[in-house]
């Protein structure tokens, strides 16, 4: 029998809203277990080991360092331009560095960082895994003795975990120092008495608040990127679907998380 | 010989997907040294049979032991032991694309040994010879041919010589040259190294040449075990059928006929899939 629509409506909001609540708890699991191998795969003779870390933050970090100043250096130019424009209007232009500072070292290094990260590699470790579900890989990796949260999951995570302040860190000194060569010209000041400014402006707690948060970033990129791929079904139209899904559910999650985060930390 | 435990014992295994009963009452055991060939057509439920038989799935009842230790009460450590004892060549190779075919030999070596890379390299070439694949650790599986990437599934599969090998369709894809000397590598594996040998094939040539006893699946319900010959001579309608290639005529159910021309839907079922855990 056919149900009537108002039953279908509800019954197709129970399953996804069901589906969606069993892919987070699959988040949290992998996440989980992932820590878990990160600090007991020692004892479980199961260790993670060194050099996949290695290899995972050379993939992650340094092959993501041209872009990331390319991208910090147009954020630094267009927050100076941006602000000397704004403070205009009150004749305040002198202040633009307070705004610029702040506001790359809080917020737009560590945004930056985590979409470029996701694009780059949170769609890599995606289509990666949903690449080795389909061809087997996975359950070769199972019947071998070696867990594949351990072996294909921990190693990206915790370079993740350490690289991406580390990017972060180095897209704030790259975005301050772009947006100082333009006010420095722009209200004919020097770039040391910038420097000046911005090392008095900025307190320790910010630059820990952007750290910290690109630390988060770095997990949720891992592990929507593991949880996408983990899910492939279909073959290779499916790893193409899970590939888009992971990049946008990863950069969506990084700013609501952001904006949490902030709302949290700030008030 | 007689007193050793039996290398795999199935007792009363029972299993679903969703409403469906996929295996029913599946007993079975294997020998030690012994080529146990599962055979059945498409649907029979001999890739999930194999699926229990690797831990990748778990029954909704019945018992499986491996090497003598049941496998759905060990430990996680004891299941990393036996699993190390244990090899299995996927129908795909499943080699890791991203590993040369001497690191993914090497690699069960690397994650499970202390041994040195020299030694690693040595036996790594060691297992490429018994496969004749000597030379070609370099390549990455992108570059092989269909009977090398098995070849090499194979040289993975026994590096840690194993007691218990897993095949699933060897001969699947591969031109009836290449797949009799599949045959004649699983023959020679056995003999050289003394390891029960289970083999999920629907070629009935490659099973004849090889089999020491065949377990026909039909349905999910064991409709033979026994040796070749017996087999070969049985007198069960349906294992002739499959044995000359006949196709049978399924059974019509009006009423099921009719549902499905109108296009009910059945109850939903449960993806295979979402049974797994992990990963």
């Amino acid at each position: 029998m056919p149900s009537s629509s108002p039953t279908l409506m509800l019954e197709r909001l129970g399953r996804a809203a069901a589906r969606g609540l069993s892919e987070f708890g699959f988040a949290a699991t992998l996440l989980g277990q992932a820590l878990y191998w990160l600090v007991l795969g020692h004892w479980r003779r199961q260790p993670v080991r060194a050099a996949a870390v290695a290899a995972q933050a050379m993939d992650i970090g340094i092959a993501a360092l041209p872009i990331i100043t390319v991208l910090s250096t147009t954020i630094g130019l267009m927050l100076a331009i941006q602000g000397i424009y704004t403070l205009k209007t009150f004749g305040a232009e002198s202040r633009v560095t307070l705004g610029v500072a702040l506001s790359v070292v809080r917020e737009f290094a560590p945004l930056i960082t985590g979409i470029l990260v996701a694009g780059r590699s949170g769609s890599a470790l995606a289509a990666r895994l949903g690449t080795m579900r389909i061809n087997q890989e996975i359950d070769s990796l199972t019947v071998m003795g070696i867990n594949p949260v351990r072996f294909l999951v921990a190693p990206p995570l915790a370079a993740m975990m350490i690289l991406m302040p580390l990017l972060t860190l180095w897209a704030d000194l790259v975005g301050l120092f772009a947006a100082g060569l333009y006010i420095a010209i722009e209200l004919q000041g020097s770039m040391a008495s910038y420097a000046d400014e911005v090392l008095s402006l900025l307190k320790l707690n910010d630059l820990l608040h952007g750290l910290a948060k690109s630390a988060i970033f770095g997990v949720l990129v891992t592990i929507v990127g593991v949880v996408n791929g983990a899910s492939v079904s279909g073959g290779a139209e499916g790893v193409g679907r899970m590939t888009t899904r992971s990049v946008v559910h990863a950069i969506s999650a990084i700013v609501i998380t952001d904006m949490i985060f902030v709302f949290l930390v700030t008030r | 010989m007689s007193t050793d435990p039996p290398s795999v014992e199935v007792i009363n295994l029972n299993t679903h997907y969703g409403d469906r009963q996929v295996l029913k009452n599946v007993s079975l055991t294997v020998k030690p040294g012994e080529i146990f060939v599962i055979m059945g057509g498409s649907g029979s439920g001999k890739t999930t049979l194999l699926n229990h038989l690797l831990g990748l799935l778990r029954p909704s009842s019945g018992t499986i032991r491996i090497l003598g230790r049941e496998i759905n009460a060990l430990s996680a450590l004891d299941m990393q032991d036996l699993r190390t004892r244990m090899g299995v060549a996927f129908q795909s190779g499943a080699l890791f694309s991203s590993m040369s075919v001497g690191d993914n030999i090497a690699l069960p070596l690397r994650e499970h040994t202390n041994l040195d890379e020299t030694t690693i390299g040595i036996v790594t070439r060691l297992k490429l010879e018994v496969v004749s694949l000597a030379g070609f650790e370099h390549l990455m599986p992108s570059e092989l041919s269909g009977g090398m990437i098995k070849r090499a599934a194979f040289a993975r599969a026994i590096v840690m010589d194993p007691r218990l090998l897993f095949c699933d369709e060897p001969s699947a894809g591969l031109d009836p040259v290449v797949a009799s000397s599949i045959d004649d590598l699983i023959l020679r594996l056995r003999d050289a190294m003394g390891m029960s040998i289970i083999v999920v094939t629907h070629d009935l040539d490659s099973t004849f040449k090889i089999a020491d006893r065949i377990c026909v699946l039909d349905q999910g319900e064991v409709l033979a075990l026994d040796t070749v010959d017996a087999i070969r001579n049985s007198p069960n309608e349906r294992i002739q059928n499959l044995l000359n290639r006949r196709t049978e005529e399924a059974e019509i159910d009006p009423d099921a006929y009719l549902r499905r021309l109108l296009g009910e839907k059945e109850k939903l079922r449960d993806e295979p899939a979402s049974r797994r855990n992990g990963l």
